[in-house]
This record gives C-alpha cells, structure tokens and sequence, in this order.
C-alpha cells in the first residue's frame, strides 16, 4: 500500500493504494465517487471516464498510483457549482434513458466544450464517438449538446 | 476485474534509473506508458510482470524536437500531441491522419506513438505512416543505444526486435519532399475499433508513389511491388484498375471473427483507389 495525493474536484485528497487497484475502483470505492461507472472495464464503452489533467480519459485503464500529485475532475466536480449548460440541455431534451452512460458522456462533452466552444456536429460526433450508449440511438445526445450551443458560450 | 498479480510500482525520473530498474529485473519487468494495452494485458492475465516501470515522468522522453531535417517524436508523446502539432499536420500529413483514426478521443489522450509500435499488434493504426517515412526508433539499454530502422521493427504478430533490458527513447522521422497522403481504415464503426484492413498512401510531384499496409498479414508491410509497378508513371483511371490487382499478392490476410480473408482483400484493392483519389486530389500542384 502507498499513500497518494490527488487533487479530486477541486480539493486535495490522500488515499492508500494498492498498486494494483484502478483510478475507477479506488474512485467509488475508496473515495465515494459514483458517477464513473464501469461498463466494459477495458478501454472500449467511455463509462469510466473522467478528466485527467483536463484530459478524458479512462478511469479504468488508469491506475490509481499513477495519478499522485495529478489533477482529476468527474462530473461531481463539474456540477459543484449547479449543473452545467450542457448537463441542463441534456435534462431538458431527455437526452438519457436508463442513464449508464451519461457521465461518461458528460465528460467528454465538456472536455470538447472546453477547447471548442462552437463545434460541428462532426465534431460533436467526434468527441463522442468513443462513448457507447446502449439505449437511446445517440440522436438526442447530440441534439441537446448542439442545443447546449445556441445562445453562445458553454459555462 | 481485479488485476490480481502483484508487482511494485516505479516512477522515475531520469532514463539511467529506468534503464537500471531494466537491467535490475531482467525480463520479469515491464515499462509502463499510457497503459491502454498494458493495463487490459494485466487484466486478462496474459503477462506477469514484477515490475511496473511509469517513464510518465521522464522529461526527456516527452520531447518533440526538430534537430536539422529529423524530428524527435520522445516515446512519451501520446497521439492527442501529435494531432496537436502544425508540424506533423504540415511535414507528416499521413502520420496525423492515421492518428486521428486511433480509436477515439479518451484513449489517444494517454495512448503513445510509441507504446502502440511496441504492442506490435499487425492491426496498429501507426504503422503504414512510419514504415511509409522510413521512421528509425531509438532505444537504449544499460551500456548501449542503438537505432533501428522501422523495416526491421516488426518481427511477428505482437513482436517487435526491441530486447526485454531495452527502452525505446523515441522516434525519428526525416522530413520527407512535400506530399499529399492518405490512410484508408476499414473498421465496422468509428471510434474504437481496431482495423480490419488498413492501407497508407503517399503521392508526390515527383511522382514517387509509396504504399504500406496493416492488418493484413502477420506484420504491417510496405507494398514494393506496388510502388514499382506504378513509379513515375501518370496516373489514370485504368492503370489504377491493373495496379489494384497487385494487391492480393502483396498482402496475406486471416479470416478471423472481424473479417474474412476474401472480404479484406476485396477491401484493400476499393481502398487502394479511393486513397489514391484522395491524395491525387489534394496533391499541391499535382492532378488540376
Ligand atoms: C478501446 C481501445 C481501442 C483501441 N483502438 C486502437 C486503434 O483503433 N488503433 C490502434 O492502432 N490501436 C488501438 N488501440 C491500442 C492502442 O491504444 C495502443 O496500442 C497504444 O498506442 C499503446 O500505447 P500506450 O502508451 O497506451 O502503451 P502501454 O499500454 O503503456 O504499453 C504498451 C506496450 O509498449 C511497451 N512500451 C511502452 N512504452 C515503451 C518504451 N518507451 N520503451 C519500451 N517499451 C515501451 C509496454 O511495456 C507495453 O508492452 C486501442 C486500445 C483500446 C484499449
Ligand atoms: S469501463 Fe472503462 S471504458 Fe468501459
Ligand atoms: S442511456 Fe442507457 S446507456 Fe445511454
């Protein structure tokens, strides 16, 4: 076990790891954080992800020891504040169904936001493309972040 | 799923004590650097290392210089930094295409150039692109560094000529003659997969043409009978027809649970002209 250091959402955290355990399971098992979720735990669904440094990546590929001294924000760290424009247009448009996916989605959708505020659909598309979602055809994930746009910038 | 074999975890900061760390644990170690092939092979339980070697912090191994002609691509360069640099875009415009074909945003965000050479899967996206600019990989053991060309890297199906006590430093590419490029992928969904069949194109003015395929046969290859066939010739509609009938004895595909063999093949020669329009087309002073 190792005592590591992050910076989760904004505060500093100290937990023991085991250097085998995943920024995932150590996320909702150790530090009670439940919005990554694990739906295929090997790189291919986007469930997991979170943002590293204010990347997306995934939280199951990751080891836990590996993000010492390293920032990590999850959609709990970006609803902190009340929710975002775009985590609103999806309540608005129904965007979800059963809802596995969603912060998956939502991360990678800020992620995107935050370098581009005015994509494409083709960009969107892009963005999201890595994101599996078993329930809803894709369609109003994509309508309620094009509609996250209008109206000009994404906070 | 529980990584369920123990192994220590090492950081550190200067590529001498990598090396060590290499030499220390022979081959019972393994170096550690986006993790999106390492981390699923822990997972699967298909290796056992005792050590885990993160060269994450190594600063000269994150560096992308351009010395004289040659650019340095540092084995920790992820392909989200080189869809980010105007000069792979402008100098490498085939190399930026076929890592933007990578999988998707979340893992070219920690996959590198060079962890994906070092998997050597004969699907990897990277491949055509570096066998195509005749790209050279420095590696370095405890005593020793050397250069090995990217025609002799690939030595069978997830294997490579890099040795168990060596580390790659990086990749070198000479900035080739302006060309135009294009890299076809034939996957069943964009995003994630890993292709099925894949073929890099590079065109220039002086009409050298180069071709390189992957998930075509054991290894990912240059195309040279291709390349001869079509040298320094004009190119129209119907030596492209006779050129793509090369293709089949160029290439040695599997059937396996993605793909038939016949159904890749097919595949190669539709993709072999539909990337040679591309490049044609966008080729700087090239076809009108
Ligand atoms: C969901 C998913 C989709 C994918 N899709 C694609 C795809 O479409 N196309 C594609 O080509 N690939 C794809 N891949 C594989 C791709 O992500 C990897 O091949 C990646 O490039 C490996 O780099 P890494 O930094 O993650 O390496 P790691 O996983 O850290 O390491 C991979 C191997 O390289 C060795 N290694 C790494 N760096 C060094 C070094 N400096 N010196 C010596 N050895 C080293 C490691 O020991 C290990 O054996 C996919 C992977 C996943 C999980
Ligand atoms: S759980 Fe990590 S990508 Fe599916
Ligand atoms: S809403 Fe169910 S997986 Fe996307």
């Amino acid at each position: 076990m190792k005592q590591i250091k992050l910076n989760l959402n904004g505060e500093i955290r100290s937990v023991l790891v085991d250097p085998t355990e995943t920024l995932l399971d150590v996320l909702r098992d150790k530090l009670g954080i439940k919005s990554p979720k694990c739906g295929c735990d090997r790189g291919d669904c986007g469930a997991c992800n979170v943002l590293l440094n204010g990347r997306s990546v995934r939280s199951c590929l990751i080891l836990a020891i590996e993000t010492d001294g390293q920032e990590v924000v999850t959609v709990e760290g970006i609803s902190q504040k009340g929710l975002s424009r775009v985590q609103e247009t999806m309540i608005n448009k129904n965007a979800f169904q059963c809802g596995f996916c969603a912060p998956g989605i939502i991360i990678s959708a800020t992620e995107l936001l935050n370098n581009n505020p005015h994509p494409t659909l083709e960009e969107i598309k892009e963005a999201l493309s890595g994101n599996l979602c078993r329930c809803t055809g894709y369609l109003p994930i994509l309508e309620a972040v094009r509609e996250s746009l209008e109206g000009g910038k994404n906070e | 799923m529980k990584i369920i074999n123990d192994f220590e975890y090492y950081k550190p900061l200067e590529i001498k004590e990598a090396l060590n760390l290499l030499s220390q644990y022979k081959a019972k170690a393994r170096i550690l650097a986006g993790g999106t092939d390492l981390i699923v092979s822990l997972k699967e339980e298909r290796i056992n290392p005792e050590a885990l070697i993160d060269v994450k912090g190594i600063i000269p191994l994150n560096l992308m210089e351009l010395e004289d002609d040659k650019l340095f691509i540092g084995a920790n360069k992820t392909f989200t930094d080189l869809l980010e640099s105007d000069l792979i875009r402008d100098k490498f415009p085939l190399l930026w295409e076929c890592s933007s074909k990578v999988a998707s945003i979340g893992i070219r965000n920690r996959a590198t150039l060079t962890g994906n050479i070092c998997s050597a899967v004969p699907s990897l996206d990277s491949a055509p692109a570096l066998l195509i600019y005749n790209a050279e990989v420095l590696v370095a053991a405890s005593n020793t560094e050397r250069t090995i060309s990217i025609h002799d890297w690939f030595t069978g199906p997830k294997k490579s000529a890099l040795n168990t006590d060596e580390l790659v430093l990086g990749i070198s590419l000479k900035i080739p003659d302006k060309h135009s490029a294009s890299y076809q992928k034939l996957g069943r969904y964009k995003g994630e997969d890993l292709a099925q069949a894949g073929i890099g194109i590079y065109v220039d003015r002086e009409k050298d043409y180069r071709f390189a395929s992957c998930a075509v046969g054991p290894v990912p290859a240059r195309m040279k009978k291709l390349e001869a066939f079509l040298h320094k010739k004009e190119i129209n509609d119907k030596l492209l027809a006779e050129a793509a009938e090369i293709i089949p004895s160029e290439i040695s595909p599997i059937t396996d649970i993605r793909a038939q063999a016949e159904y890749r093949t097919h595949m190669m020669k539709v993709m072999f002209r539909r990337g040679m329009q591309i490049a044609l087309e966008v080729l700087p002073g090239g076809k009108e």
